[in-house]
């Protein structure tokens, strides 16, 4: 009895898990769907999926028309660089937090957190003149910057959470050897936190992947990365939605394959101490 | 014979030096539409014949108004060429963040420029953006459900006449609406419709002294005269529906009239993607007898933000661009019906172009709108479907999302109205207008 009601429940909890990752799949696949279709049938309503032409022709007016991998490289930088930055600035932020914290530690890291909070058009004109000042408008090496800044909450949070599950007694056992700060940080600390700042890595990449309103102000014609690839096909006024669906799984494939492979990396590190 | 030798090198080694010198990339921000792409693939012809060349920023219309904003307010000049339209122009012309285009060459011909677009395109006599492209509004219509309904269209319809014939058209069964319109939220999607709608119903956004007129019978008129018909005659949520979506339904074969953009008559004729191109007719927006008709007008213009570094250069492909060349060259790429509309006087004298069908009506639509004069009763702004003031895309894209809710039965007309009223005139005031 007890088994059957365990299947009963595997089979309704099967179901339920099968519905959501479908319905939050279902934009993508009916971006793929119309990236397929001819210009006319793609607005259609209702949509022809099966009577309709199937055709590849948007995937090349799009190759043809913008330089894909431009930017797919800027992206790539952008997305690494921002990361790797900032888990540069944000590994001993966290280590201090964590094995060091201090009374004013806890508002320190809700303080961060509520940066997230401001609406980003808030600051856009202060920063706007602040890379017009440096020269860095339309530069990567700018958007690098912004975007580190921007996910250095996040990052250190995750951070901060992970270094918490790792006992301090070992770290104050590597000093007792004899193990400077550097030494603490570089062969104590972070082996033991590898999966920790893996999935960190990976998180940050898809964030600043995805970022759409910075990357779309700061840039112009030479940094721009595939957010403005896929800006370019957006329009109130002809019919673009299939050429628009193109650059849009063009943009997204990517990350899409490396979110696919990690999953397992990136659900743990979403769950790792924010539940406990 | 070495010293000659020596002389004659450095000579032409000078002579590259300085055309590498003077051969610049320019950075143009633009919208995303088909004159748009079509001139990025004919860049080489400019680059061919003065050496420039050209980096393209292609946005999304609201995205790229935000953009552009952003720079030529700070001077951040990452573009040297700015798409802009003619609710910017005066604004920014005015401002003094464009580079006059006062001293353009004699073979460009400025003269030619169509008046109205020239005028919209001003601020004191003075061009600031060379128009690439210019548009009106006018009536879109099925020839055979005209016919079939038993009547014909005038070529200046009244707005009775246009809710009469849209009743008469209409066929649920067979999914036919006998009008489509734009309902959607947005100051330059249904907020530009029913603002030219209403200044034929003698309506008119502010009085003289800058208060909002949405109390008016005028405003009440046009709100529930436009409720009623697409209630009668309308697609099912036409609350959310803007150009590409009308312009859908319509090559589908699912709507009988269709009144909005003159760019849009190439698109409905063409057969590649319309299934009734061979069966539409074009007439003039609609009046109600008041001596506005309803049709707008505006216009793609390139201008050139003050104080880029390339600004010969600059100037250069805004003569290429926009030039009677330049239509010439897509005419001979791709014929005459995909050449950039309503810019020049010349191109509707030319044999070629009189016959494209809509062409006539596309002309007299631009040549019937009146930015300067616009309302039945005076007012104190320029523009037909906009008022050239800075606050207005604000104001109006709040008053669009009233007037929607009150297309989607969330409010009623009268709801509308007067929380248009209240916020419109909340924001003069803090603007220091009233």
């Amino acid at each position: 009895m007890a088994r059957a009601v365990t299947t009963r429940r595997k089979a309704v909890t099967s179901v339920i898990a099968w519905t959501v990752a479908t319905l939050i799949f279902f934009p993508i696949l009916w971006i793929f769907v119309l990236s397929l279709k001819t210009e006319g049938d793609a607005i259609k309503t209702p949509l022809e999926i099966l009577g309709s032409t199937w055709t590849l022709e948007s995937y090349a007016v799009v190759q043809e028309r913008s330089d894909y991998f431009k930017h797919f490289t800027n992206s790539v930088i952008v997305a690494v660089g921002s990361t790797l930055l900032g888990i540069l600035v944000a590994v001993p932020a966290a280590w201090s937090m964590a094995f060091v914290p201090s009374k004013r530690t806890r508002g320190i890291l809700m303080w961060m957190l509520s940066t997230k909070m401001l609406p980003a058009v808030g600051v856009l004109y202060p920063i706007y003149l602040l890379f017009i000042e440096l020269g860095i408008l339309d530069s990567r090496i700018g958007l690098v910057i912004v975007l580190m800044l921007i996910n250095l909450p996040i990052i250190v949070w995750m951070l901060y959470t992970y270094f918490r599950e790792i006992p301090a007694e070992i770290l104050e056992a590597a000093r007792m050897d004899g193990a400077g700060m550097r030494s603490e940080l570089l062969y104590v600390l972070t082996p033991m936190a590898i999966p920790g700042i893996a999935s960190t890595i990976l998180l940050n990449v898809i964030l600043a992947w995805n970022e759409a309103f910075w990357t779309l102000n700061l840039t112009a014609a030479k940094a721009a990365p595939l957010t403005a690839f896929i800006a370019s096909y957006s329009s109130p006024e002809g019919l673009f939605y299939a050429k628009l669906s193109a650059a849009s799984v063009m943009a997204i494939a990517p990350i899409l394959v490396m979110g696919w492979f990690s999953q397992k990396q990136l659900v743990r590190g979403l769950t790792f101490g924010a539940v406990k | 014979m070495h010293f000659r030798k020596l002389v004659c090198t450095a000579a032409a080694a000078t002579l590259m030096a300085s055309g590498v010198a003077h051969a610049e990339t320019l950075t143009i921000a633009t919208v995303n539409n088909g004159d748009m792409i079509r001139m990025q693939g004919l860049t080489d012809d400019f680059t061919a014949k003065t050496g420039h060349n050209v980096e393209w920023v292609t946005l999304e219309e609201n995205v790229l108004r935000q953009r552009v904003t952003t720079d030529i307010t700070t001077k951040g000049g990452a573009f040297d060429i700015m798409t802009i339209g003619m609710y910017e122009t005066p604004i920014w012309g005015k401002n003094g963040w464009l580079v006059p285009l006062d001293d353009l060459s004699a073979d460009y011909n400025a003269g030619d420029i169509l008046p109205a677009m020239a005028g919209g395109l001003s601020h004191d006599g003075t061009l600031y953006a060379a128009p690439f492209y210019g548009e009106s509004s006018m009536i879109m219509y099925r020839t055979d459900l005209m016919a079939k309904a038993g009547l014909e269209m005038p070529a200046a319809p009244s707005w009775n006449f246009i809710a009469k014939a849209a009743r008469e058209m209409t066929d649920r069964d067979n999914d036919i609406n006998g009008i489509c319109l734009r309902g959607k939220a947005g100051w330059g999607e249904g907020g530009a419709f029913i603002t030219a709608m209403s200044n034929s119903f003698g309506a008119r956004w502010f009085d003289e002294g800058w208060n909002a007129q949405f109390d008016t019978r005028e405003w009440s008129d046009t709100l529930n005269f436009f409720v009623n018909m697409m209630t009668d005659s309308g697609p099912a949520g036409y609350a959310t529906n803007g150009f590409n979506e009308n312009l859908s339904l319509f090559q589908q074969g699912k709507c009988g009239m269709w009144i909005d953009a003159t760019v849009a008559a190439s698109f409905v004729t063409n057969p590649k993607d319309s299934t009734v191109a061979d069966k539409v007719g074009f007439a003039l927006a609609p009046d109600n007898g008041m001596g506005v008709r309803s049709n707008w007008l505006w216009a793609w213009a390139l201008a050139i933000p003050a104080g880029t570094q390339k600004e010969a250069a600059a100037k250069q492909f805004i003569e290429w661009a926009t030039s009677n060349g330049y239509i010439e060259l897509v005419a001979s790429k791709e014929g005459w019906a995909n050449v950039p509309p309503g810019a020049r006087t010349s191109l509707y004298q030319n044999a070629n172009y009189k016959d494209i069908p809509f062409a006539k009506m596309t002309l007299d639509s631009i040549l019937s709108a009146d930015p300067n004069n616009s309302t039945v009763d005076p007012s104190p702004y320029v523009g037909i479907q906009f008022a050239a003031i800075p606050e207005f895309a604000g104001i109006a894209t709040e008053v669009s999302q009233e007037f929607s809710a009150a297309y989607a039965g969330q409010q009623s007309v009268e709801e509308a109205l007067a929380k248009a009223q209240a916020l419109t005139n909340d924001a003069m005031e803090a603007a220091g207008y009233r």
